[in-house]
């Protein structure tokens, strides 16, 4: 196997004395999409703090592209083409839909920008209608097309998604999750997913992991994991679909 | 409002008629409420002995004005107000308002009367009748616009709360009283060194609040504006204390004309004029103005660079910020520096004009007024701003040359003594009616193909 882009290992992250996550060992390949699914609270979230710097791991090591990122303030760590779509998406409420993509674009001061304002308006016709509207009266799913694309738009090498189908009509999750899927195919991005929708994340994802109070406790193949009386008797059934 | 009936002519004879009715209402509650508090005054006489004075006059004068009140609100304010709104709700299912010749233009036409505005007050009112006008009106406002400008900033673009910004403009002043004192410098070298002198202290200021936001910044910018204002009672060696610093000299033209009765190259003699102290504040007049400038086109320009659209984006999301690759640290202290370094320019002016700094310029007071107006204009705003100021300083001015109201409440009436209450007043319906400030829209700076206002009135209010 060839190096990973992303490699967590052994992470151990601490709020005060409460540990979220335990020993957390996590590879993510170069054009993959990699899901990790987990109840509530699990700490997926605070694995993609860890990753970002904003809640450095204690112990352990955050691997990418050869670099140590662990302790790495959050914007150096963005630097490196790691780009996110936070939890709660993190819009900027009073700036206009163009406005918010352009902050996306500052690494490059704007270099692509009108080129790849474009392709996200092909990505996402509905941020085309809305482009002069003040980010804040999208709707939902508007919202979270937007942020993706303000992600998008710092040309990424890794594209992490924290909780993307968060309180989204089904339709929505549908169309927001197919823009990622062709964005994987046709540009090789690579993409870390973190969902509680366990289905519809297994299913766009090459592989797996899972999570339960803070440890990886199954991975593997995505269609192995649906597949997986476990998995689909803790996440899948009289869940969502 | 109640029922209205279809007919306009009927409608506007029962709008007389409530109003009538509303008025004599009103004026019995204000008879009630005032015939204790107004009517009678206790007062000692001449043996020392506590009598009721009448004041039926006045309590005349508060029921008529209530009942007046009362009338035009429904007569007039009422039905303007509902037409209004149904003008507005109509014009939003229509397209948008073309703005009109002043609305397009309303920069130039505001620098033109701004420039012209000295010749024409010395045209109307002679040399010495204009120096009110220019001096206690034009200078002070424009003094106000420019820090408030600062401010905006600080609190407009970046959104950090701060509530010691006057400690930047003790800074500025401070450093030109000083520095032209001990040292003799002159204005147009001070003035630079005195608005990085204020950055410094605005990055200082930036360094232990980099965590802090909101309430917890706010009352952290409190206690500096606090301490620089201590520093300079207490450091009585350099600042001589609460006797401030005097006899500061004055800005000359660049060096060529002095202003100094007794210099060679003073500006009246060179020109042969009669001696007059307007042409000194006919000159701080255009000084200030073209800081002012400054301070509007700096603005305009950082919003439409990298670090201007940091701050807005700061504003708005920190955590987003960092995502995007943003090192916040760094834009917050530029945040900091930019706002205080026009807060100095600002203070150097204002040592400049007085001739005289002490503490007493620098109270926590300052820091509220220059925060109202940032806020009752609309924060971010420039021309909102400006209006707030001239609405703000302006009205204060204003109210000492009300002196007839002392023929009406007696000749120990000082209008002024009002000023706080009366603005008070006056802050609460502008946030009542307008609650984000004069001007609450918010122009974009990116674009594609073409420009769109945005409207302010999806904004949260209150955010920010």
């Amino acid at each position: 196997m060839t190096q990973p882009l992303l490699k967590v290992e052994n992470a151990e992250t601490y709020y005060g004395n409460i540990r979220a996550l335990s020993g957390v060992d996590i590879e993510v390949q170069k054009g993959e999409i990699v899901c990790l699914i987990g109840a509530n609270g699990a700490g997926k979230s605070t694995l993609m703090m860890t990753i970002c710097g904003a809640q450095p791991a204690r112990t352990g090591r955050i691997i990418f592209e050869g670099t140590d990122i662990t302790r790495m303030p959050t914007h150096e760590i963005a630097r490196l083409r790691i780009a996110q779509s936070p939890e709660g998406r993190r819009i900027f409420q009073r700036m206009t839909v163009t406005e918010n993509l352009q902050m996306g674009a500052s690494l490059d001061k704007l270099a692509y920008y009108k080129e790849d304002v474009e392709k996200m308006f092909t990505l996402f016709p509905r941020l085309k209608e809305r482009q002069h509207q003040r980010a804040g009266t999208l709707s939902g799913g508007e919202q979270q097309m937007l942020s993706i694309a303000r992600a998008l738009m710092a040309r990424p090498k890794l594209l992490l998604l924290d909780e993307p189908s968060l309180g989204l009509a089904p339709l929505i999750i549908k169309q927001i999750f197919e823009a990622i899927r062709v964005l994987n195919k046709e540009t090789a991005l690579t993409v870390f997913l973190v969902e509680q929708n366990a289905f519809a994340a297994l299913k766009l994802s090459d592989r797996g992991y899972v999570m339960v109070n803070g440890r990886v406790t199954m991975s593997g193949p995505s269609k192995e994991l649906l597949a997986n009386p476990e998995v689909r008797a803790a996440y899948l059934e009289g869940g969502h679909h | 409002m109640t029922v209205q009936s279809t007919n306009p002519a009927s409608k506007q004879e029962s709008l007389v008629a409530r109003g009538l009715r509303e008025a004599f209402f009103a004026g019995l509650i204000s008879l009630g409420m005032f015939s204790l508090y107004v009517g009678l005054k206790t007062d000692q006489n001449m043996l020392n002995e506590l009598v009721l004075v009448p004041r039926w006059g006045m309590l005349a004068i508060f029921v008529v004005l209530a009942m007046i009140g009362r009338f035009l609100m429904i007569v007039a304010v009422q039905p303007w107000l509902a037409a209004r709104k149904s003008a507005r709700a109509s014009a939003a299912h229509g397209q948008a308002e073309v703005p009109g010749f002043v609305a397009r233009n309303l920069t130039v036409l505001a620098v033109i009367a701004l420039v012209l505005f000295p010749p024409l007050v010395v045209g109307l009112f002679g040399m010495q009748g204009s120096l009110k006008w220019i001096d206690n009106f034009g200078i002070q406002i424009l003094i106000y616009v420019m820090l408030a400008w600062g401010l905006n900033i600080v609190v407009g673009l970046a959104g950090l709360l701060d509530l010691g910004y006057v400690a930047f403009y003790a800074v500025g002043a401070y450093s030109y009283a000083l520095l032209s004192s001990y040292f003799g410098l002159s204005f147009w070298l001070l003035l630079p060194i005195s608005g990085i002198l204020a950055a410094f202290w605005g990055m200082v200021l930036g360094f232990p609040v980099l965590r802090l936001r909101g309430d917890y910044l706010a009352v952290v910018t409190l206690a500096f504006g606090e301490i620089i204002r201590l520093v300079l009672i207490n450091w009585v060696e350099v600042t001589k204390g609460t006797f401030g610093i005097s006899g500061i000299a004055k800005a000359s033209i660049f060096g060529i004309w002095s202003f100094d009765v007794s210099a060679p190259n003073n500006f009246a003699k060179a020109f042969d004029l009669p001696m007059s102290s307007a042409y000194y504040k006919i000159f701080l007049f255009y000084v200030i103005l073209a800081l002012c400038a400054l301070t509007a086109y700096v603005s305009v320009r950082l919003r439409s660079m990298p670090i201007g659209r940091a701050w807005e984006a700061l504003r708005e999301d920190e955590i987003a910020c960092r995502s995007l690759g943003i090192n916040t640290v760094t834009t917050k202290l530029t945040a900091f520096a930019t706002g205080a370094m026009f807060g100095g320019f600002a203070g150097a002016f204002f040592g400049a004009r007085q001739g005289f700094v002490s503490p007493e310029s620098f109270v926590f007071l300052e820091s509220a007024v220059i925060l109202a107006i940032v806020v009752l204009g609309g924060m971010g705003s420039l021309v909102g701003i400006a209006i707030a100021a001239v609405v703000m300083v302006g009205g204060t001015e204003l109210l000492r040359e009300l002196t007839f109201l002392k023929a009406v409440f007696g000749p120990d009436f000082t209008p002024e003594l009002y000023r706080m209450l009366i603005f008070g007043l006056a802050m609460v319906i502008v946030m009542v009616l307008k609650p984000r400030g004069f001007v609450g829209s918010r122009q974009p700076t990116a674009f594609l193909h073409e420009r769109k206002a945005v409207s302010g009135s999806f904004t949260k209010e209150g955010h920010g």
